[in-house]
């Protein structure tokens, strides 16, 4: 969908601007919310490049950075911390051959830290997309990433 | 069509997807219309009833029978001998104490008040995405009596009397909070539901939200009524996917059943509800940056006053109510004042909704009356420590107190916490062993505040960063000799002149774990550390540069 699509669905109006970053990024191939696409919004919904980029910043959902085709988000809240997130951040990193922020070459993964997800009582537990995925030893994690990158195709 | 004898409720909420629910749901169907069976029993999809740490489960009604840990290896089994032999598998039954379950048809009050369930007594027992099992157990009546029969100002007098206090942490009176928005003239008022449930350890309202959807619309509708208000709003945080869907489906099902609409009941009175969705900051549940945020800005908490009943979403007046202060309306309304005063303590009336876990056996979530002790949580609800020795609790998220033993048998209500110098918080309760350092944890938590802060104000924004330096070098054990100082110092300041509740709250967690835990937290200094020649003072803090 093309960004002035989006804002015709949405309907152009400064309150819908979250769900508008929401659908550009979800749309964008990579993740990420393109300095070109925050130009054609901001023409489009008459709001300065400077404020688009500001409201965007200030959500930790939205990247600017192109990221992997999934993301991973690692609960690093005390629950999380307390029930070992540490071991499992490790576990990632050696699994991925990644460091917490970044992308793996085959831009198949990002890994990202991420504040509580609302899901601890499978503490410790990450998000990869839209699934959640809890109770986390090293062992469950490298049979998750093996099976998302199977299914994942390419 | 043959009547059910036997109904398997099988929770589908996030916790249970994650260990595979969804496919041991469609496995009991198959097994089940394999066997020719589906004429008797009906598989049935519900959220959570309370343990989050025990994989799949399913429910057998009216057997009262929980199986845990359930795979879809187990499925045949369980069929075979259960539905077709009449015996319960016992080596799958849930260990421990059975969750209180309340059978279908107990909607009296004298039999909530036995199970002392309000908010969650659809949890777990009804197929969320059917409005028609909502309505069998009198849900939409509490909407129907209010638009039908009260007045406003009668509506907001009950909420008045009953003392329902709000839910999401803070505390404050909801029936004196729907008092202020009411009188204001204004032609257009909002109601929002604030479910930007972000407090660590807090996934209540997302179970709530998952588990009875419409009894939240219908609490927002009915305070729509009360202050005059015909639009509402959801502001949910963007990772609860599930929360959302089935948010969804509920207003269109509730717009379609004429709950939600033009005329509702025939009367004069309209009210729609929107959803909202948030991008993810931990700021955006203080009322104010929710505003903000739904206003399409960056989350930042505004100046009060005006308060959000006076100048809102749109500079319009608003009132914010947590989802499971909406999802107490309801009940309420339907049963009376004074039957909700029976439960609880007589500051706090009512339940409170926790969720419990770290290091016990049984984490999970609990609807409970206020007023029961930390030590009933743990030792009751929670079976008892899962490994070593109890350590701690944090109560009420990380901006929530550290609790000693000391403090085991305070009874959880706003007051009593209140009179120890504590908070109650928005319904997380960790429980922690002794193999975490106190020191370590408070790393963590200060770890977390300063991703979080949003950078307005100098004391939040570098402030926690000077404490976070400061638990980290005590968690290393290279703390200077007067580290502790400068962390109660700069806690004072936070809790005095940050901005917002997200820049005072960080104080709690360090002030209460310095009453509690002071000798322990000592060890983390180094007396031959060399001390640095500038020392972050109150006036550093004015002048330090931001981070």
């Amino acid at each position: 969908m093309t960004v002035s699509e989006i804002v015709d669905r949405r309907g152009n109006n400064r309150e819908n601007l979250l769900q508008i970053l929401h659908d550009i990024q979800d749309s964008s191939g990579d993740n990420s919310i393109h300095r070109d696409a925050i130009e054609e919004l901001a023409k489009i919904m008459d709001i300065t490049v400077a404020d688009i980029t500001g409201t965007l910043s200030f959500y930790t959902m939205f990247s600017t950075k192109p990221r992997g085709r999934h993301i991973i988000r690692l609960c690093e809240s005390p629950p999380c911390y307390i029930m070992g997130s540490e071991n499992i951040l490790d576990a990632l990193q050696k699994k991925l051959g990644v460091k917490l922020g970044e992308t793996t070459p085959d831009k198949k993964f990002t890994l990202e830290p991420s504040s509580c997800l609302g899901t601890c009582g499978v503490a410790p537990a990450m998000m990869i997309d839209d699934e959640v995925y809890g109770n986390l030893n090293a062992k469950k994690v490298s049979e998750i990433i093996d099976s998302i990158s199977k299914s994942g195709g390419n | 069509m043959a009547k059910p004898r036997t109904y398997v409720l099988v929770p589908i909420d996030t916790n249970t997807v994650t260990a595979g629910a969804r496919e041991v749901k469609n496995a009991i169907s198959a097994e089940i219309g394999k066997r020719g069976l589906s004429d008797e029993i009906t598989v049935v999809e519900t959220a959570a009833f309370g343990p989050t740490d025990a994989g799949v489960l399913v429910a057998v009604q009216p057997d009262n029978v929980v199986y845990a840990n359930i795979t879809v290896a187990n499925v045949a089994e369980i069929v075979e001998e259960h539905f077709v032999k009449g015996r319960q598998c016992k080596k799958f039954i849930l260990a421990g104490e059975k969750p209180v379950l309340p059978k279908a048809g107990e909607t009296d009050s004298r039999k909530l008040q036995e199970l002392g369930r309000i908010v969650l007594d659809n949890c777990g027992v009804i197929d969320p995405e059917n409005i028609k099992e909502y309505i069998a157990r009198d849900g939409y009546f509490a909407l129907g009596k209010t638009v039908t029969e009260l007045k406003p100002e009668e509506v907001i007098k009950v909420m008045k009397d009953s003392g329902l206090r709000g839910r999401g942490g803070a505390g404050f009176p909801t029936g004196l909070k729907w008092s202020f928005c009411a009188p204001v003239k204004s032609k257009e008022k909002y109601v929002i539901c604030n479910a930007d449930e972000g407090e660590p350890g807090t996934f209540k309202d997302r179970l709530i939200m998952e588990g009875d959807p419409h009894k939240v619309i219908e609490g927002m509708t009915i305070c729509g009524y009360a202050i005059g208000g015909n639009k509402g709003f959801i502001y949910i945080r963007g990772e609860y996917k599930l929360s959302i869907q089935r948010l969804q489906k509920a207003i269109s099902d509730a717009r379609e059943y004429g709950f939600l609409g033009k005329k509702i009941f025939g009367s004069t009175f309209s009210f729609d509800i929107e959803i909202k969705i948030g991008a993810g900051a931990y700021v955006c549940g203080e009322e104010t940056a929710l505003i903000e945020s739904m206003e399409g800005k960056r989350g930042l908490p505004r100046l009060k006053p005006p308060f959000p009943a006076q100048c809102g979403f749109r500079g319009k007046p608003t009132n914010v109510n947590n989802v499971e202060t909406l999802a107490n309306v309801p009940p309420i309304i339907r049963n009376g004042a004074d039957w909700f005063k029976k439960f609880g303590t007589a500051g706090t009336p009512g339940t409170k909704v926790y969720t419990v876990l770290g290091h016990i056996n049984r984490p999970g979530l609990i609807e409970v009356p206020t007023g029961v002790t930390l030590r009933e949580v743990i030792y009751g609800y929670g079976g008892g420590m899962k490994s070593g020795k109890f350590h701690f609790a944090q109560l009420g998220g990380t901006a929530g107190d550290i609790l000693g033993e000391e403090m085991l048998d305070v009874p959880l209500d706003y007051d009593a916490m209140q009179k120890n110098g504590h908070v109650l918080g928005s319904g997380a309760i960790l429980i922690v062993n002794d193999s975490v350092d106190i020191k370590d944890f408070l790393y963590s938590c200060m770890k977390f505040f300063v991703h979080e802060s949003c950078g307005n104000c100098n004391p939040c924004r570098n402030g926690l960063k000077i404490i976070k330096d400061i638990t980290q070098r005590l968690k290393e054990k290279k703390g200077y000799e007067d580290d502790i100082d400068g962390m109660e110092e700069i806690s004072m300041i936070l809790k005095s002149s940050a901005f917002c509740p997200l820049g005072q709250s960080p104080a709690e967690p360090i002030m209460s774990a310095l009453r509690y835990f002071k000798e322990e937290i000592k060890q983390g200094i180094d007396s031959k550390a060399v001390k640095p020649t500038i020392r972050h003072t109150q006036r550093d803090l004015i002048t330090l540069a931001p981070v």
